[in-house]
């Protein structure tokens, strides 16, 4: 493909894009999205901003992390201090770009030492670093402690939203593709080889943490914005958890999945409220399954692309994918293997 | 001093509390590479199935410990099966991540079945205090350290000198090696998983007497510290995790007498952190290099 800005794959996206925005639009406008679909609507936008960002660094570098709420709410936090004393839209920019600030510090302090660890151990450290935020912002006085901030200002709005929307996927994209994310990706496909052909895996590394934590804490500005209220424990690592099942769900590796992936459970959260509380139950369950049936989620490492679409293959292979899932096959054969305790 | 002594005692006998929970991390990594995320769950299933012994089945403590144990033990190596083992041979991020699924399920599942309200342990064994030297000792305290003592004893004598133990220590070692000097992995990586599912679940009965309160949430945070303390240790070493276990309960006693008590997870995190960086291997453990 020609490196050119306006090549055609950009020029259609871009198209889509925009006449998506327009449809949702005219759909406010019209008023068949009422109130109650846009807080579906803004979750979806939320959650697929932050599993875009988490899977920069789960799927495409292969870095696990389990502190990604913490992050996000550093943009929280500091986008509701502001907005205290400036309640308009400028107050959150500016609360928004603090927060991001703070977030690439505190990502980049915590990355440099962090990411000389492996696979689990990260996932384990990253879950320390995210639990130690949590307890600062408990214990600090401008967070006022566990009580929260309450009475943030609502400023979301749809174009405010979308805007944030696709500059983090295209961001994320861009960062995807080019030459950082091949190093990235090459890191996730094999660190000591990567590191053998001259890629100076750390820097890679904390590149995509810091990355992510950026995005991570732009999306918890907009989510105290959105929500009114925040306390320390709506960062806990149900929320991580929660980001994590996107990306898992939508596939490591691919942005679009993740994307997809939050669009679904937002619908599935908004069709299965009356089963709020089986809803940390199934989606447990459903790590779990996903995991041992179809371990590279929805897309796996591929995105979405117009091709994609409109070819065939595409819909064999998911139709395929949901019959193993359907049928149980696997689990079917774990089931089996019980009763004769036969080793394989 | 006196008072230093007295912070001792107290942590000591939680630093029990997390050794057995960091046995059972320390020894499913050991065989099979895996941090049961879902190890710290399986401690807050041995309270309540320790606390529904005692009172639904009227239990005696010496009768309740060993039953939960095992009632804990099966269901670990019922997760073992469904859960762990179709995904022996794929990724390490998957079966993590299958593992924090396993662990959201048991909470959630037993929040669902029991409710979210906080359960009153019964006072299943006399709490007297009395003091010695002028240290304030606790009947309570005392009879945790001596049966997480006494269980420590016995994995050590099981994992030493048993034939089972042997096999435990060659699949450790070399799967494929021991597999093929005819040692019955599968059923060796159950038994682990039995093993550590229990010394969790007795963590979770003596916790449930030392604290007096269980809920479906209270296996995550000491569950994470008992992993630092596998970590702090060695990760698959048996000693190392003990090491650990008492050296955390220790500094999380002593940074909450002596600093803040707000802090003192995060102090427990830190230290996480800082001996990843310093000596990744922990205490006891040595230095591998990484081959490609």
């Amino acid at each position: 493909m020609k490196n050119t800005f306006l090549n055609k794959k950009n020029l259609t996206w871009l198209i889509l894009g925009v006449s998506f925005f327009f449809l949702i639009q005219l759909l406010i406008q019209v008023g068949i999205i009422t109130p109650y679909y846009r807080v579906t609507m803004y979750w979806i936008c939320l959650f697929a901003i932050l599993g875009v960002s988490l899977n920069v660094i789960i799927g495409v570098t292969g870095q696990f992390s389990l502190g990604h709420a913490g992050f996000m709410s550093i943009g929280a936090y500091s986008a509701a201090v502001v907005l205290r004393s400036m309640p308009n839209l400028t107050g959150l920019f500016l609360g928004m770009a603090i927060g991001a600030l703070i977030s690439l510090f505190v990502s980049m302090v915590v990355a440099i030492p962090t990411l000389r660890l492996k696979g689990d151990y990260l996932a384990i450290a990253t879950l320390g670093v995210g639990e130690i935020i949590r307890i600062v912002i408990l214990n600090m006085k401008i967070t006022n402690g566990a009580s929260g901030i309450s009475n943030i200002p609502y400023l979301i709005s749809w174009p405010l939203m979308f805007f944030f929307v696709f500059i983090s996927i295209m961001f994320s994209a861009n960062f995807k593709n080019s030459a950082i994310g091949r190093a990235c990706i090459s890191i996730k496909e094999d660190e000591i080889a990567s590191e053998a052909m001259g890629i100076n895996t750390t820097k890679y590394k904390v590149m995509a943490f810091m990355f992510g934590a950026l995005i991570a804490s732009l999306a918890g500005g907009l989510y105290a914005t959105t929500y009114y209220v925040i306390k320390p424990e709506t960062f806990g690592i149900n929320n991580s958890i929660n980001i994590l099942v996107i990306v898992v769900f939508g596939g490591m590796g691919s942005l679009t999945g993740s994307a997809v992936a939050a669009i679904v459970l937002g619908i599935i959260n908004n069709v299965f409220q009356p089963l709020a509380e089986w809803r940390m139950i199934i989606y447990a369950l459903a790590l779990i399954v996903i995991m041992i049936f179809r371990p590279q989620g929805l897309l796996g490492t591929s995105e979405a692309s117009l091709k994609a679409i409109f070819s065939l293959d595409t819909y064999k292979n998911a139709l395929k994918g949901l019959i193993d899932l359907v049928t149980l096959r696997k689990f079917r054969v774990a089931v089996a293997s019980i009763g004769k305790g036969k080793q394989r | 001093m006196l008072e230093f002594l007295q912070q001792m005692i107290n942590g000591l006998s939680i630093g029990s509390i997390y050794a057995l929970i960091a046995l059972g991390y320390t020894m499913v990594y050991g065989i099979i590479k895996l941090i049961n995320f879902a190890h710290g769950d399986m401690y807050m299933i041995g309270a309540y199935v320790g606390m529904i012994s005692v009172t639904t089945f009227k239990l005696p403590f010496v009768l309740a410990l060993p039953a939960t144990m095992i009632v804990t033990g099966v269901l670990g190596v019922v997760i073992e099966r469904i859960a762990y083992r179709p995904l022996r041979k794929s990724t390490r991020v998957a079966a993590l991540i299958t593992a924090i699924g396993v662990s959201f399920f048991l909470q959630n599942a037993v929040s669902r079945i029991m409710g979210a309200k906080i359960y009153t342990f019964p006072p299943v064994l006399e709490n007297r205090t009395f003091m010695f030297y002028g240290l304030r000792f606790n009947t309570q305290q005392i009879a945790i350290f001596v049966t997480a003592i006494l269980l420590m004893i016995l994995l050590q004598v099981i994992v030493k000198k048993t034939k089972v133990g042997r096999a435990m220590r060659s699949v450790a070692v070399d799967q494929d090696a021991a597999k093929l000097m005819g040692v019955n992995v599968d059923r060796t990586i159950s038994l682990t998983f039995a093993i550590g599912s229990s010394l969790a679940a007795a963590a979770g009965i003596l916790v449930g007497i030392y604290y007096n309160t269980i809920n479906p949430l209270m296996g995550f945070a000491p569950g994470l510290k008992a992993f630092v303390a596998a970590v702090f240790g060695g990760i698959g070493i048996i000693p190392g995790a003990m090491i650990g276990g008492f050296a955390i309960g220790l500094i999380e006693t002593m940074v909450s007498g002596y600093g803040s008590t707000l802090y003192k997870d995060a102090v427990v995190y830190i230290i996480l952190i800082l001996v990843l960086i310093i000596k990744p291997s922990g205490l006891l453990g040595k230095n591998r290099k990484e081959k490609v």
